[in-house]
């Protein structure tokens, strides 16, 4: 069965036609090293500016504030370890939450085995940080707050311009990871007050091996790439021209149709909640309804395992995710639902459902269609279930 | 992650599975916390297992795992049975990934306990 349907936007998305098309040239005719001498390579360079502009456009940034790596990881890491290696002397204390990304929370954890003090706030059932705790966890020591805009699984939108307030009342610099948010919603750094932003190309129809730090330019932060002196010094390695270009016009598409987008596929993901609300009973609907990414739909069907409604729904044709131990080849389930309070066999049977701009109404009919007779014979399966 | 043409084949068309009601051993193991519980009901009549089911909440490989070991007990008498191994398991379903492995030993564990679950009750 060939895949007809895909819901895993959140994890990646495919590159946009006109994405692909703007990039080919620099794979052939635009091939030169920007850093080189002549006409030809230096036209790249200025290729390279209208690219930083566009990504700057999107946050509503400065050009100079853009800086670009190799993806959202990257961009994570760079801010993170950036930061506390410029102000290890000033303090040694990070505030982060406990439902970040692993590209935060295991740089976090390194961190942590190397002398600085980490706090995870925690999240309500719905997947919020309370800033009232993250007054109380600030200390004298504290030099980074890193807290992610939108969350991968669940979807729920931090309030973090009133937590970039909290911090910087007490001179504390902020950091998020708007891998998700940007150019699905709008994300504008000065407006939210960011001092430091990590995006992903391939989360925006861009390719993938593509990121950018947003780094306010007052921002002081240490290199972890040396050798040239790309980027302003802050990222050194020949500059993926072809990438840059992607997450450039990438972004550019995304100022264009992230409202439409946003019109069209809310409805959509609101139409398989309420159809497996009704088709299928014991289920959990797992983030905050209110402030969720309108794409993002996560639900967790009780006494049956995620990989199993995977591997059902992969056999007719369908892509989706699970918060699973068994898709994710950890033996512990997802830490972003446990951090919800469910239990381990309710995040064992979670699914992702993440829509993009190419999935169309159909898709939520067909995949109505065949999730209860899955779920229905994977119960009928289990230890766990007893009719009723 | 990739399973072996033979783990989709009995994970998709998987029988022997559902309670079975007049049984003389259940082997309950596993834990729901790491995603894989397994619950083994075997019939037993003259030292043989004359009829076997499973009921499992888990993963691709501890349903067909569960699936195909209960496939090799069935007809098989009580000693027999016992000698089952997980590898022998995880070798008729074409092998495991690594990580998988596990549940394989999962199915060896239940049906263990199943006939000692039977042997208790005689």
């Amino acid at each position: 069965m060939n895949l007809k349907y895909y819901f895993d936007y959140n994890s990646t998305t495919p590159t946009d036609p006109r994405v692909v098309k703007e990039i080919i040239p620099y794979f052939g005719t635009k091939f030169f090293n920007p850093s080189s001498f002549y006409r030809k390579a230096g036209e790249i360079s200025i290729d390279i500016e209208n690219s930083r502009e566009r990504v700057a456009k999107l946050l509503n940034a400065e050009p100079n504030e853009i800086f670009f790596t190799s993806g959202g990881t990257e961009s994570n890491n760079l801010a993170i370890f950036g930061i506390t290696l410029k102000l290890k002397e000033k303090g040694n204390h990070i505030i982060t939450s406990k439902i970040e990304h692993s590209a935060v929370l295991n740089t976090c954890k390194y961190l942590s085995k190397k002398g600085f003090e980490v706090t995870y706030l925690p999240v309500d059932k719905y997947g919020l940080v309370n800033p009232d705790d993250l007054k109380k966890e600030i200390k004298d020591t504290t030099i980074l707050v890193t807290i992610m805009h939108a969350n991968n699984e669940i979807g729920t939108i931090q309030p973090v311009k009133e937590l970039s307030e909290i911090a910087h009342k007490r001179g504390i610099l902020f950091h998020t990871d708007a891998v998700q948010s940007a150019g699905k919603m709008k994300v504008d750094v000065k407006e939210l007050d960011i001092d430091m932003l990590s995006i992903s190309s391939h989360k925006i129809y861009g390719p993938k091996g593509m990121g950018v730090l947003f780094k306010k330019k007052r921002v002081k932060i240490n290199p972890m790439i040396f050798g040239g002196a790309h980027e302003k010094g802050l990222r050194a390695g020949t500059e993926n021209v072809p990438g840059i270009i992607g997450i450039g016009k990438a972004a550019e598409l995304a100022i264009l149709e992230m409202d439409e987008n946003e019109k069209r596929l809310k409805p959509i993901r609101d139409k398989i909640e309420k159809g497996i609300i009704e088709t299928i009973p014991d289920v959990i609907i797992n983030g905050n309804t209110d402030k969720r990414l309108y794409n993002t739909l996560n639900v967790s069907i009780r006494y049956i395992e995620g990989e199993s409604i995977l591997a059902f729904l992969d056999n007719q044709g369908f892509a989706l995710s699970s918060g699973s131990a068994c898709s994710s080849k950890s033996l512990e389930p997802s830490h972003v639902l446990l951090a919800l309070g469910l239990k381990h066999e309710e995040a064992h049977g979670s699914l992702r459902i993440s829509l993009g701009k190419y999935n169309k109404k159909e898709d939520a009919d067909k995949l109505l269609e065949v999730l209860p007779p899955i779920v229905e014979k994977l119960r009928s399966m289990s230890p766990f279930w007893k009719k009723k | 992650m990739l399973y072996s043409k033979k783990v989709m084949e009995y994970f998709q068309n998987t029988k022997n599975y559902g309670k079975l009601e007049d049984a003389d051993g259940i082997g309950k193991v596993g834990n729901p916390r790491c995603g894989d519980v397994m619950w083994i009901y075997i019939k037993v009549k003259d030292n043989k297992i004359i009829d076997a089911k499973y009921e499992t909440f888990g993963c691709v490989a501890a349903i067909a795992t569960s699936s195909m070991a209960i496939d090799m007990i069935k007809g098989k008498n009580i000693d027999e049975a016992l000698r089952l191994t997980n590898k022998a398991v995880a070798e008729a379903l074409d092998g495991l990934p690594p990580e998988k492995l596990h549940c394989s030993l999962l199915a060896e564990k239940g049906i263990k306990a199943a006939i000692e679950d039977y042997k208790s009750k005689k």
